[in-house]
């Protein structure tokens, strides 16, 4: 990507479904080039701040911000050039394969004439060789393994060729080895390519181990954030996640890495004295 | 982006135009799809072949040969006048009648993202019926003039227009998005609604009407090409024409629509104002086959199944779904006329073919739902 990093924020936004309340006038300027991850406890808003970003969902107040200028004023074609997303559980018609998919990606770049480019299959090509499905092109995806799924699905966000990158719970479903792939793509993006990536992660110790910036939300209200070595101790998580647990260094990252306590099994007080 | 991974065995770009093959011509490109290509062209030549036969059978036996001359320019006078006059109107009717439901049917169930929904489900087919029989049982027994020819489909193309209006309105509300809209899940919910009360209004009339009128309106109500002419079947044609034209311009934003309301607003596609486009061009062509003819069920809803399944694409295909519709309407009525001891109406016909078809669809839902 050679063009100048766009920036996304949110501009003291209240979200919510129908009278609920979740996030309650929230700001937060996204890093523009790194990858930053949302955590929190569940139901704390984190999904929801993602869709507002992703204008999957309006802001009652306030608005999202891309570049000074508020998304649900912009042409959608234009934003949808800008931003892509991953939603957390999208949908695809029976039959539909690994090709056509991704190709969809390319649909805020065509017209009804221009419906299939040499610049449109370079880039679906592109995107099917990052995400290491090239030799899936021509199976459908229901005949697809889960992780190969949501490499289908990111493919096709690829595609797209935003510079900005949603990512709802991409390791969902995913077992660890096939969350690590995703999340080694991920990293990958934005380092060769200067993408910023933004996404919802459940599983804290990934979450530290391939953010370089983490937004930590409690009650729809962000409580920390910062590198994660900063952010993440014993305290927050007892506080924001009611967590008991010992934050240790990563013998293989040197990041920080949760150790849960819980109540049984534990050799002694403090978890970790073996 | 311009680097290519080389460590992957499989070249993306030889994957990619072996599933995707290209067309470009100066500015324009598409994806060239010869099989799927060649199995429209195929269909449509089984539509026309349905097309000349409905016109051949009959009280009299036109051989298949006279009808492609007469068709093509040839043939005397008297055998002109049999084929152009008195037979084609009815077989331009069913096949035009039939695209127009099954385009109907397709583009409802793409937007929808429902296999069962459709101009019939949603009440539409209804509405237009509660138009005609209204005329049919208040015009106090016109058999002539312009209430008789024309006041029955000019009120069933109102009627059917008005349902969908309201059922748009009723269902215009602030969507999980926090956008103003209508919601698919929504909008088929209060279509099943509305249609329960219209058939109800149906029956009321009916047993006001007297006895003459309600037997006019219960022959219009089950579709008949009995009564079809040219002037009927012209509306129809344009409006057909206008119909596929909208779709065939939407179906590459149909396509993103498949794909559910989250990744299409994510792909840049204003979905409120294509799906009001998309659902409009729907019930237009609805209505109007059902003013032709009456309501003839089940090909909407039939017809973009079995195309799906005949040419395996993903979603209900446009034009195929709508000459499957042709194809089955011509199909009911020649089986109607030969192979029936007594002609039924059009409508009769498909109806019992689609609700086996109904009943099949149902079930091979279910086993996958149970399956997964």
């Amino acid at each position: 990507m050679t063009s100048p990093a766009h920036r996304l924020a949110a501009d003291s936004v209240s979200l919510g479904y129908g009278e609920r309340v979740i996030v309650d006038e929230l700001s937060l300027d996204i890093a523009p080039g790194v990858v930053t991850t949302v955590i929190g406890p569940n139901g704390c808003g984190k999904s929801t701040l993602l869709k507002s970003l992703g204008r999957l969902l309006r802001p009652r107040e306030g608005q999202v911000v891309l570049d000074g200028k508020a998304i649900s004023s912009m042409k959608t074609k234009d934003v949808a050039r800008v931003i892509g997303m991953l939603p957390q559980t999208p949908v695809a018609p029976e039959g539909l394969t690994v090709a056509d998919l991704v190709a969809r990606g390319r649909h805020p770049h065509q017209s009804w004439l221009r419906q299939w480019s040499a610049d449109d299959e370079t880039e679906v090509a592109a995107a099917l060789a990052q995400t290491g499905i090239a030799d899936l092109a021509e199976r459908t995806l229901d005949e697809l393994s889960g992780g190969q799924r949501q490499r289908a699905w990111i493919s096709m966000a690829l595609a797209q060729g935003t510079d900005i990158l949603l990512l709802d719970e991409p390791t969902t479903y995913l077992d660890l080895a096939h969350s690590l792939e995703v999340l080694d793509l991920v990293d990958r993006l934005h380092a060769e390519f200067g993408r910023t990536v933004v996404m919802v992660l459940h599983d804290l110790n990934l979450a530290i181990r391939y953010s370089d910036e983490l937004v930590v939300m409690s009650a729809g209200r962000i409580v920390a954030r910062g590198k994660p070595a900063d952010v993440v101790t014993a305290e927050l998580l007892a506080e924001v996640f009611g967590l008991d647990a010992t934050v240790l260094t990563d013998p293989v990252s040197g990041r920080p890495m949760i150790v849960p306590i819980g109540t049984r099994h534990v050799h002694g007080a403090d978890g970790y004295d073996e | 982006m311009s680097t290519l991974e080389t460590d992957k065995p499989t070249d993306a770009g030889a994957a990619l135009r072996k599933v995707r093959p290209a067309l470009r011509i100066g500015p324009v490109s598409l994806v060239w799809r010869p099989v799927l290509f060649g199995a429209v062209l195929a269909l449509a030549a089984l539509v026309f072949a349905l097309f000349c036969l409905d016109i051949a059978v009959g009280e009299t036996h036109i051989p298949l040969r006279r009808v492609l001359d007469v068709l093509g320019g040839g043939g005397t006078r008297s055998q002109r006048f049999i084929i152009i006059e008195s037979r084609l109107p009815r077989a331009l009717t069913a096949v035009v009648v039939g695209a127009a439901l099954g385009l109907s049917g397709a583009l409802m169930q793409s937007i929808l993202h429902n296999p069962l929904a459709g101009p019939d489900v949603l009440g539409i087919t209804t509405g237009a019926s509660v138009g005609a029989v209204a005329v049919l049982v208040g015009s106090g027994g016109a058999t002539t003039g312009l209430i008789a020819t024309l006041g029955a489909p000019l009120a069933a193309l109102t009627g059917g227009l008005l349902t969908a209006v309201v059922i748009y309105l009723l269902a215009w509300g602030r969507g999980r998005a926090g956008e103003r809209g209508v919601t698919g899940f929504r909008l088929v919910l209060i279509g099943i609604g509305v249609n329960a009360v219209l058939l109800s209004v149906i029956s009321w009339l009916l047993t006001r009407a007297s006895l003459t009128d309600a037997a006019r309106a219960q022959l219009w109500l089950t579709g008949s090409l009995n009564a079809a002419d040219m002037a009927r079947v012209a509306p129809a044609v344009v409006a057909l024409a206008l119909v596929t034209v909208v779709a065939l311009v939407s179906a590459r934003t149909l396509a993103a629509l498949r794909l559910g309301e989250e990744s299409t607003r994510v792909l840049g596609v204003r979905i409120q104002a294509q799906q009001a486009l998309l659902i409009g061009a729907a019930v237009v062509a609805a209505s109007v086959a059902t003013a032709a003819v009456g309501p003839v069920g089940f090909v909407a809803l039939a017809a973009p199944q079995i195309a799906r399944m005949a040419l395996r694409t993903p979603g209900e295909p446009l034009l195929a779904s709508a000459l499957t519709g042709a194809g089955l309407v011509a199909a009911a009525d020649i089986i109607s006329r030969t192979l029936l001891p007594v002609e039924l109406p059009v409508g009769i016909v498909t109806a019992a073919l689609g609700g086996p078809f109904l009943l099949y669809l149902l079930v091979r839902m279910n086993r996958k739902a149970t399956l997964s």
